[in-house]
């Protein structure tokens, strides 16, 4: 399951998904909306996509990961839309046999998604907006949006 | 030929358009396009942007030939997650 949507994410359908069989642990990582950055106060995330490319991006990621780690399933969904603080804008399951596999497809899924998949957030905050990481810089700069 | 492009994010309020339809002569590169488009569209134009170009959603390089009908989008630095 790799997709984007403009709902609410529902963190147990992914797990639901991601169940089987042969795991032995379900590793899930939740990126949430939070209330400051950068000194500024966030009001909320508004996330833009190119979403045919962005779900394909994020099943090459999911392709990777099989190929790195012996890993069962995996789902990623993000979220396009507002986000308020506190929500999900993006949620991630794996599934393994054993657990280092799940927290090492986890991590490196997110870390893939900051780098490659065609989606920009925009801050709303006290006083104006702006969209993250069009400033200049590096391509695919990171930025600590955790 | 003829080349489908669509905005996103930043580009898409620079230009005033989430999706445009460009003409543009054969054997031109996703590069050369981008720069008709700043003519078109001189807000495009973002001071110290870098761009990745994506053609028919693939990531390519900017000397990547263009074929007609191509579906081509220029991506600002992401910031997903």
């Amino acid at each position: 399951m790799f997709r984007v949507t403009n709902e609410a994410i529902d963190l147990q359908e992914l797990v639901r998904f991601v169940s089987d069989p042969e795991a032995g642990a379900i590793a899930t990582f939740i990126g949430t909306t939070r209330n400051h950055n950068d000194g500024r106060k966030v009001i909320a995330l508004d996330y833009d996509g190119y979403p045919e490319m962005a779900e394909k991006e994020l099943a090459r990621i999911g392709e990777a990961a099989c190929k790195q780690w012996k890993i069962c399933r995996m789902a990623i969904v993000h979220r396009l839309g507002p986000v308020q603080i506190t929500e999900s804008s993006v949620v991630i399951a794996v599934s393994s046999g054993h657990r280092e596999a799940a927290f090492a497809a986890c991590r490196f899924a997110i870390e893939e998604i900051k780098r490659t998949v065609p989606i920009w957030k925009k801050e709303v905050f006290e006083g104006g907006e702006i969209w993250i990481g069009t400033q200049t810089g590096e391509p695919l700069a990171q930025k600590d949006e955790g | 030929m003829k080349i489908k492009v669509r905005f996103f994010a930043i580009l898409r309020e620079r230009a005033g358009a989430a999706e445009i339809t460009r003409d543009i002569g054969d054997g031109s590169t996703v590069a050369d396009l981008w720069q008709a488009l700043q003519q078109d569209f001189p807000k495009l134009n973002v001071a110290g942007i870098r761009l990745l170009y994506a053609v028919n959603q693939n990531y390519v390089s900017p000397d990547f030939k263009l074929s007609d009908q191509d579906e081509v989008v220029f991506i600002p630095p992401v910031s997903g997650g």
